[in-house]
């Protein structure tokens, strides 16, 4: 605990809140919402359905704006930066994992797994190895080649998890990581997510439904009606 | 970075084979059809083009009351010809040429005039063996005629050389001949104003405009001058040019200069020349409208596509590719489509137009062929390109905008 308070947090939330229009209605999804996390921590956001935990991983993972509120990435003001700076940051510190793989079925799974550092820049020969190299700590070595669709749903979950970490990014954002998956695998998927995670030293922020898996986590945040509820 | 885009965009293309190989089939049938057609309807023009330049010239002087009045004429005693009379204008005309040697030195001062025949025209009644008809005369000089006209290749039977030789001799249209049963040696007789000639017929020539080749003969100038009884005037110019496309400038410059009326192929063949002109557009028009077809379709594909590729462009951009890549690897796809039935197309043009030279097909009448006749114009297949980029693009960018208006987190959002 004593680490965490000296540490500089990777990132830093501030008092976000975000609101939704549908037609007349309003919807406060965020009213208020602050949390830090740091890099090697794995961070498990919980509550019930419709509490705003999708709403503030897509903030915090640069996918939308707040309405009002702050976030700080590695020290950097990032709420109201360009689109193209934001752009920028998610190629290079960023990593997402949803519920569904968003895996491009004309490509392989290397190919896919590589594409983060190949719009980075990166070579294609050195980001293939890399991209091996992450599928082989993912238990996928012999899937490499094989187009995306053609895999196993817990397969083409660990393709996404290995496209996501390919870069090493500072903060790794989850949204029900293993929540179209069987229990057993569902399992699985978590424990190689957090391995590969804590190795590389990138926070994790991730959303689940399963308590067991919570309890995995360094510490878990509770929301409930767009809130923080303390513990 | 670029090449990138351009990679993703060649997977989605191979990704939908059967979608890209029916847009890829329109570019190529719209390409090779544009290509055949106006190679077609503008070679069959420059064909006669070149028919009328070898038959009739460039340019022809001569003068306004014969073109008004076409064949009638009259001659005086003395064999002068002197038709005057008050135009409208208060101008004064002479029938034919009024002083060949004077005009020629004037012409001296035109550079861009390669040759002049001068030519003595009236009416008579052939005869041959056994049947006769009325015939056109021309009286030409053999060797300053084969520099305005193509008369030595037109020449189907004997010999050009055996007319230049032999004075009292004659070259026969090939439909009079047919006609009349005449072969070349044989004699025949001419009846005219001032009376008969007998001539030996030294060669059939064919033009392939059936007008000419079915009432024309040609004969010694002086031999003309005698019969027609027209000792001194009363002929015309026929003249060729370095660049026969200059021939309406030169025509009216001549005109001003000596005072004669100048025609030019030009003038003298608008009808025809507008209906090639009317064919070879509205050609290029039917066949435009297999690119656009074929852009419609590029335009369907595409937009389709976007709507199945969101999440594909959603989870792109969530990992840094910009707005402009979404649409950058739309616009490669349809470069990837583009330029290979570019590359199709213009092949496939170019075969079939060679297939297309090589099917026999016989036409007389405004010309003589026995072949298709085709154009070898780099510019038809400029054009080609030219319409099907055009079409290609509008039908890639709308869809390809609207990839760049893809927003990442409301597509993730909407799917579970
Ligand atoms: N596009 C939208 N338009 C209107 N309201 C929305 C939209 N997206 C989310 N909401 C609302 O915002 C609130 C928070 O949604 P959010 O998706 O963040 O919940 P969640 O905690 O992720 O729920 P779940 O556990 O079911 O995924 C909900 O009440 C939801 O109905
Ligand atoms: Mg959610």
């Amino acid at each position: 605990m004593n680490d965490r308070v000296l540490q500089k947090p990777l990132i830093q939330a501030t008092n976000l809140f975000h609101s939704f229009s549908e037609g007349e209605e309003t919807v406060h999804a965020l009213r208020g919402i602050s949390l830090e996390a740091h890099a090697g921590e794995v961070t498990a956001v919980v509550g019930p359905s419709g509490c705003g935990k999708s709403t503030l991983l897509y903030l915090l993972g640069l996918l939308d704006r707040p309405d009002h509120g702050e976030i700080h990435l590695e020290g950097e003001s990032v709420a109201q930066a360009s689109d193209q700076r934001r752009t920028f940051l998610r190629n290079q510190k960023l990593g997402f994992v949803f519920q569904f793989h968003f895996l491009i079925k004309e490509l392989t799974v290397c190919e896919n797994v590589a594409l983060p550092l190949r719009k980075a820049g990166v070579p294609l020969k050195t980001a293939t190895k890399r991209a091996t190299e992450v599928l082989c700590k993912l238990g996928l070595e012999d899937k490499c080649k094989r187009f995306a669709n053609k895999l196993s749903g817990g397969e083409q979950q660990r393709v996404a998890i290995a496209r996501a970490l390919v870069h090493s990014p500072a903060l790794l954002v989850a949204d029900e990581p293993t929540g179209n998956l069987d229990s057993t695998n569902s399992e699985k998927v978590f424990e190689l997510l957090l391995k590969f995670a804590l190795g590389e030293k990138i926070a994790v922020i991730l959303v689940t439904h399963n308590p067991e898996l919570a309890q995995k986590c360094n510490r878990i945040l509770r929301m409930k009606d767009g809130q923080m509820i303390k513990n | 970075m670029k090449s990138l885009n351009l990679e993703l965009a060649w997977r989605f293309v191979l990704g939908r084979k059967r979608a890209m190989t029916m847009s890829l089939l329109g570019i190529v049938l719209g390409i090779s059809f544009f290509v055949i057609t106006q190679a077609q309807t503008s070679g069959f023009e420059a064909f006669f083009i070149r028919t009328i330049l070898g038959t009739n010239g460039a340019i022809r002087i001569s003068d306004r009351f014969q073109d008004m009045h076409g064949t009638v004429r009259s001659s005086s005693k003395d064999g002068r010809t002197k038709f005057l009379f008050n135009s409208r204008e208060g101008a004064r005309y002479t029938e034919g040429i009024e002083n060949p040697v004077l005009l020629r030195n004037a012409l001296d001062h035109f550079p861009q005039i390669s040759g002049i025949s001068e030519i003595l025209q009236g009416n008579a009644v052939l005869s041959g063996t056994s049947r006769s008809q009325t015939v056109e005369v021309h009286g030409i000089d053999p060797s300053e005629h084969m520099m305005v006209s193509d008369l030595e290749n037109q020449i189907v039977q004997g010999q050009l050389n055996t007319f230049d030789l032999q004075p009292k001799s004659v070259l026969l249209g090939n439909r009079i001949a047919q006609r009349l049963l005449l072969q070349v040696g044989e004699r025949i007789t001419l009846q005219g104003g001032t009376g008969n000639i007998q001539l030996r017929i030294a060669g059939i020539f064919e033009t392939g405009v059936s007008q000419i080749d079915k009432s024309r003969v040609y004969i010694h100038l002086p031999i003309a001058r005698a019969f027609l009884g027209k000792r001194f005037s009363g002929s015309i110019f026929q003249l060729s040019m370095f660049n026969p496309k200059k021939a309406p400038e030169i025509s009216a410059q001549i005109q001003e200069t000596t005072s004669h009326r100048v025609i030019s192929w030009q003038e003298r063949e608008q009808v025809w020349l507008d209906v090639f002109k009317a064919l070879r557009i509205s050609s290029a028009i039917t066949v435009s409208s297999i690119l656009l077809l074929s852009g419609l379709g590029i335009f369907n594909v595409f937009a389709i596509m976007v709507i199945e590729k969101t999440r594909d462009i959603a989870i792109l951009r969530s990992m840094g590719f910009k707005p402009s890549d979404a649409s950058a690897v739309f616009l490669w796809q349809g470069g990837i489509v583009l330029t290979v039935g570019i590359i199709l197309g213009t092949i496939v043009g170019i075969l079939a137009t060679y297939t297309i030279s090589k099917i026999p097909l016989r036409i007389r009448g405004i010309f003589s062929t026995d072949s298709f006749m085709v154009n070898w114009d780099i510019a038809h297949y400029a054009w080609a390109i030219l319409i099907s980029i055009v079409f290609v693009s509008i039908a890639s960018l709308i869809p390809a905008r609207r990839a760049a208006k893809i927003e990442p987190a409301k597509i993730i959002r909407e799917t579970l």
